[in-house]
């Protein structure tokens, strides 16, 4: 930040050199008319005359006027390279301020706990580190320098005036409160009607944006002219949103320029009379009309400057707003970043999210190292949750779980989440190459072999394999399109390769078919004693060979048990095996045949 | 083919143009008007000076007043009209162009509703909506605002010239000297300046890509710990953008000064030539007072200028992206030569005859495949991920249409009915649901959009949904969040279930419609599956036997190819593909003797 502050500090310098500069032209151009071309005595003071004398005399100048056009073009000069230094100094520091902002906020974004993300949406976040992040930064670096400019500007150009001629002067800056008065009072109006325009916008590119993702649906049911319709009457608000903001602002240039022109024209006015009068030089008058623009300028931008800063600020409090989110702790135990053996056990733990729904009551399970554990029940039951606890996405608040002997809140978050790998529900694949998602979760550096490895057991080598680029293709890249099941493939084949000690599929064996599942099940089966399997699954095939089947209903554990020992009671587990149990008919056949 | 690779032409090309200015065809008296008012407001500019100057050497050096009152009386008549020409403009100016984009837009929305799913395929969502914003908005910019730059500055530059040449032609080719060298600086600078925002630009999407993934995938970042490498990666970015943004801020901050010393330069030569000419007496001093504010007012529009002139080089490859998404034709579409009018109601026959399909070229997913379904009857597909299932069901669609053979429905080939026609009797059950923003209620109704309050209540119940919706705060007027956060999967696959029972459709298709409900809810909806199919001809695809068991036919498909069919019992007893799936699914030891096998 201090080298943001001394870049500024430079780009402010170099405005004021810069609008010294500017201002010296028409000084130039005032005595030439009125002391070298014309006969006025030179009005000036020692320094500027010793220049003059420097030059050669006035008499001398008289007659070489192309001095004075050199020395014109070498202000001009002087003045671009402080013009050059101030946008490059300025731009410097709102790009680095720019960078630190995004850069903070994607860190921040990554150390926020898991429930950070189920109180925000994505579209807003994005919006805030996207779109806010630009427009702190334009401030930054447009307007900030601009309202540095205005205060030089006016703190030198009013000094001059008054020392020029003080009835021009206080003539100058007559309509100059109006000017302002109006600028700012309109500016402030019509911020509502730009965000109105805005938000038309938003609406419009989410018409089109649901008619994009859901064309299969609006094909399915022929709806096209419908959404057309729907397309058509936001596009037409859109327009007439935004037509009548150029409208407004039409009307806000006309009168702005009326002002503008009036003031040119009470100078040129008036400045005849007094010329006339002999009260002033033409010169004065000529240094007049150019400084006139020089003063309005700044004063005419000052609504849409203060529009701005209005608009830096909220931007500026919606990124504050994320930053200011707490993150995970990330202190805790961390072994020697050995492998844990994966014994897991849940003592009266109980959860409940921050809006008070309690999710998991008195849960006890003890889960052996090795074991392959399937918890099934209804959907919203806490299976999911619970799962959840044990990389400590979420910590539990009452009871205790402990892995290897040890209490879970006291292990170190990235230890424990690099010794239990999870698969989720939905599997999310970064924009790699299909190889860099599956090694993604290994620490070090897996060899070829170890990864088609852990995708053929994961039953997604094939595929991969017919793939144009094989492993690879870039996911996302071109219209390639993974379905839902060879997505959760390669998540499977990701947590293979890690190997975790304790290894976790949240329902990530339903979008596969029958075939695949009992392929990947097979394959898990051989290397059973090396991880502990926890599966979230809603089939009992899944179960069948399992360790151990939880059934968990209502955030309680109602049945613990092989699954013979399972269907021998009533509950959810026999119902649900009931309503699949077709294949005993089969069975029995078979064994009749 | 794949357009989203296709390098642009960086080009100027009028013939890219002018399909895009069709759209400005109805505008086309207001932009005339536009360019007049634009050339009024550049003469009363030019107009102004001219003004200082006969002030000066009427009233100035005189040293008279008579008239004077005149004279301000023509000043305020001439700003009066100076506002109202600004404010005219501007209003003209933004009707073209919000006109222009709204056309735009609308041609283009209407294209997308056209063109087929091969185009989806090849195109991404976010690259098809930046045609229709960003890019429309651009280019419609450029069409109205460009149009008063350039005619604006070239007023002024002619009007300036020809003013100057008239007064004095020797001292205006000295002030203009510097503009031909200026002219080729600023075109150098300005496509470097562009040059460089591209970069930002595409730096700056790829910022905004890896922020969704960020988000879009914490959780698994987190459990792969990795978060240091997703920074460090990010960090790359950053600096990237870095890099470029500041670069294009120096080149335009060096751009800025070489128009000001090449405006001074015109200056001081009419201070040296015009002041040489006022001391020996051939030039009055109000006409060296013009000469130095045209001096300054000649190179205004030069920056204007040479930006818009650079903004339509860049906005070539705009134009063409906009372009080529109007102007490609859907694959699939109605023949006019080959329709026929359609005389009786769907009846719902289905016949595949000799179709193989290619979803890309070489790559055959459905080879020589015949079926015949019969109206009303339930047909479940089974079979391997990639076997050909959903080909199968797209083509039923008409999403797609085979490479080669036919598709027959109530024995026409389906190419010969209207697209929407036969559209309009199909219902659509997708494994991934999308619902569009709106209610619960509106969403049902999506498939018959007639159907009263009543009758969507009904179709909800029918599959079972009415016990959730029910239970949400505003029940059937529960509006459904971006991306349907607010429902889970299983709701959202009963909402669309249940709008593709309100269609009353002839031809039912559940591609993994139930695959997100829970067991308990799936053997409630399969009763009303049960009585949805009647009547129909039903396909299905689902993984949950229960769904397939009472099917009419149950068609194994393998590597585009059926390997078995017949009924669950048939298949069963024949011990192939569909035993083994079977088998695997359910191997227990247990027996219960009895139901299901007939």
């Amino acid at each position: 930040m201090a080298g943001n502050r001394l870049l500024y500090g430079g780009a402010i310098l170099a405005i004021a050199f810069e609008t010294i500069f500017m201002y010296m032209s028409p000084l130039v151009v005032r005595s030439t008319i009125d002391s070298i071309i014309g006969d006025k005595p030179f009005a000036g003071s020692g320094f500027i005359l010793r220049i003059v004398d420097i030059a050669g005399g006035i008499s001398f100048l008289k007659t070489n006027l192309w001095v004075v056009a050199i020395l014109l073009v070498a202000i001009a000069i002087i003045r671009g390279i402080f013009t050059y230094l101030t946008g490059r100094w300025s731009s410097n520091a709102s790009e680095s301020i720019a960078l630190k902002l995004r850069e903070s906020l994607f860190a921040h974004l990554q150390s926020v706990p898991v429930h950070f993300y189920s109180r925000w949406k994505i579209g807003d976040l994005i919006q805030r580190c996207t779109s806010d992040v630009e427009t702190i930064r334009k401030f930054l670096g447009v307007q900030v320098v601009q309202v540095g400019k205005s205060i030089i500007m006016l703190s030198i150009v009013i000094p001059i005036l008054i020392m020029l001629n003080a009835k021009m002067a206080a003539l100058s800056l007559i309509t100059v409160p109006f000017i302002l008065t109006f600028a700012v009072i309109f500016f402030l109006k019509i911020k509502s009607v730009f965000q109105i325009a805005d938000e038309s916008e938003g609406a419009m590119s989410a018409v089109l944006q649901e008619n994009l993702t859901g064309i299969r649906v609006v094909r399915a049911f022929a709806r096209q002219d419908f959404e057309i319709e729907k397309f058509e009457e936001r596009d037409d608000a859109f327009r007439n949103h935004v037509y009548r903001l150029i409208r407004i602002l039409g009307v806000y240039w006309g009168i702005s320029d009326t002002l503008v022109y009036t003031q040119s024209g009470i100078i040129l006015i008036m400045g005849t009379y007094w010329t006339i009068s002999g009260q002033i030089t033409l010169g004065t008058l000529v240094a007049f009309i150019a400084y006139v623009e020089f003063l309005l300028w700044p004063i005419r931008v000052t609504g849409r400057t203060l529009t701005d800063l209005g608009k830096a600020m909220v931007s500026l409090g919606r990124v504050r707003e994320i930053l200011e989110e707490p993150v995970e702790d990330i202190s805790g135990w961390s072994g020697s970043n050995e492998r844990l053996m994966g014994n897991i056990e849940f003592r009266h733990t109980g959860f409940r999210y921050d809006d008070y729904t309690s999710v998991l009551h008195d849960i006890s399970l003890s889960i052996s190292a090795g074991q392959t554990v399937v918890i099934m029940g209804p959907t919203g039951s806490g299976k999911s949750t619970l799962v959840h606890l044990l990389p400590r996405l979420w910590d539990y608040r009452e009871g205790s779980v402990t892995i290897d002997g040890r209490e879970l809140n006291t292990i170190q978050r990235e230890y424990i989440r690099s010794q239990v790998g999870i698969v989720l529900q939905e599997p999310f694949l970064f924009s790699k190459t299909l190889e860099e998602n599956i090694r993604l979760g290994k620490i070090g550096n897996p060899g070829e072999s170890d990864i088609i490895e852990a995708s053929r057991i994961a039953a997604i080598h094939d595929e991969i394999e017919s793939f144009e680029k094989g492993y690879d293709t870039v996911v996302g890249e071109r219209g390639v399109t993974l379905s839902g099941g060879q997505k959760q493939r390669i998540a499977i084949a990701r947590a293979i390769l890690q190997n975790p000690a304790v290894l976790i599929f949240d329902d990530a064996l339903s979008a596969l078919d029958t075939e695949t599942e009992s392929r990947i099940r097979q394959a898990l089966v051989t290397r059973k004693g090396t991880s502990t399997t926890i599966a979230i699954a809603h089939r009992i095939s899944t179960a069948i060979h399992a360790d151990m089947v939880v059934v968990i209903e209502n955030g309680r554990i109602t049945h613990t048990g092989t699954h013979s020992e399972l269907i021998a009671k009533d509950g959810f587990y026999r119902r649900l095996w009931e309503m699949q149990k077709v294949q005993d008919n089969l069975t029995a056949d078979e064994e009749r045949n | 083919m794949d357009h989203m690779e296709t390098d642009y032409t960086r080009n100027f090309k009028f013939s890219s143009w002018r399909r895009v200015l069709t759209f400005a065809q109805p505008y086309r008296f207001t932009m005339i008007l536009l360019g007049i008012f634009m050339i009024l407001v550049a003469g009363v500019d030019i107009f102004m000076p001219l003004m200082t100057r006969y002030a000066v050497d009427n009233f100035i050096v005189p040293g008279v007043t008579s008239g004077i009152g005149y004279f301000a009386a023509v000043y305020v008549i001439i700003l009066l009209f100076q506002a109202v020409s600004v404010a005219i403009f501007i209003l003209l100016a933004g009707k073209v162009e919000t006109g222009v984009s709204y056309r735009i837009r609308k041609a283009g929305f209407a294209k997308l509703q056209e063109l087929s799913f091969s185009y989806y395929d090849r195109s991404s969502v976010g690259w098809l909506m930046t045609r229709l914003t960003s890019d429309t908005t651009k280019l419609s910019e450029i069409i109205a605002w460009g149009l008063v730059d350039l005619v604006w500055g070239g007023a002024i530059m002619i009007g300036v010239t020809v003013v100057m040449v008239i007064l004095d032609w020797k001292l205006t080719l000295w002030v203009l000297s510097v503009v031909p060298l200026l002219f080729w600086v600023s075109q150098k600078f300005q496509v470097m300046i562009l040059a460089s925002y591209r970069e930002v630009r595409k730096t700056n999407s790829k910022i905004t890509s890896s922020f969704n993934e960020g988000i879009m995938g914490a959780v698994t970042t987190k459990t792969l710990v990795r978060e240091a490498d997703s920074l460090r990666e990010f960090t790359e970015l950053t600096t990237r953008m870095f890099n470029a943004s500041f670069r294009a801020a120096v080149q335009s901050s060096m751009y800025m000064p070489l128009v000001q010393v090449a405006s001074m330069i015109g200056a001081a030569f009419a201070i040296w030539f015009g002041g040489n000419g006022v001391i020996a007496g051939g030039i009055s001093y109000g006409m060296l007072v013009l000469f130095l504010s045209y001096a300054a007012f000649f190179f205004q529009p030069v920056q204007e200028m040479a930006r818009v002139f650079a903004e339509l080089q860049n906005a070539q490859a705009a134009v063409e992206r906009i372009t080529s998404l109007i102007e490609t034709d859907p694959d699939i579409r109605d023949d006019m030569e080959t329709i026929l009018p359609v005389s009786r109601p769907l009846q719902g026959d289905v016949r595949f005859e000799d179709v193989t399909f290619e979803y890309k070229r070489g790559q055959k997913i459905l080879n020589h495949f015949d079926l015949e379904v019969n109206a009303g009857s339930t047909i479940a597909l089974v079979g391997e991920t990639g076997g050909g299932k959903t080909s199968i069901i797209s083509m039923v669609c008409r999403f797609y249409e085979p490479t080669s053979g036919r598709i027959l429905i109530d024995g026409r080939d389906y190419t010969r009915y209207p697209l929407q026609w036969l559209q309009s009797h199909l219902g659509v059950v997708l494994q991934t649901p999308h619902l569009f923003s709106g209610t619960i209620m509106e969403n049902i109704r999506y498939g018959r959009l007639s159907a009263t309050d009543e009758e969507v209540i009904l179709a909800a119940a029918q599959v079972q949904a009415d016990t959730f919706i029910s239970k949400l705060p505003d029940g059937y007027h529960t509006a459904i969040l971006e991306g349907g956060t607010n429902l889970s999967t299983g709701q959202k696959q009963l909402i669309s279930l249940a709008r593709a029972i309100i269609a009353n459709p002839v031809i039912l298709i559940m591609d993994e419609a139930t695959s997100s409900v829970d067991t308990q809810t799936e053997q409630l909806i399969q009763v009303a599956i049960e009585k949805l199919v009647k009547g129909r001809t039903s396909f299905i695809i689902a993984h949950r036997l229960s769904t397939i068991r009472n099917a009419h036919r149950i068609i194994v498909i393998e590597k585009g190819r059926i390997i078995e069919d017949g009924n669950h019992a048939d298949l069963i007893k024949l011990k192939g593909k569909y035993f083994k799936l079977y088998t695997d699914r359910f191997q227990i030891e247990v027996t219960d003797p009895g139901m299901d096998l007939k």
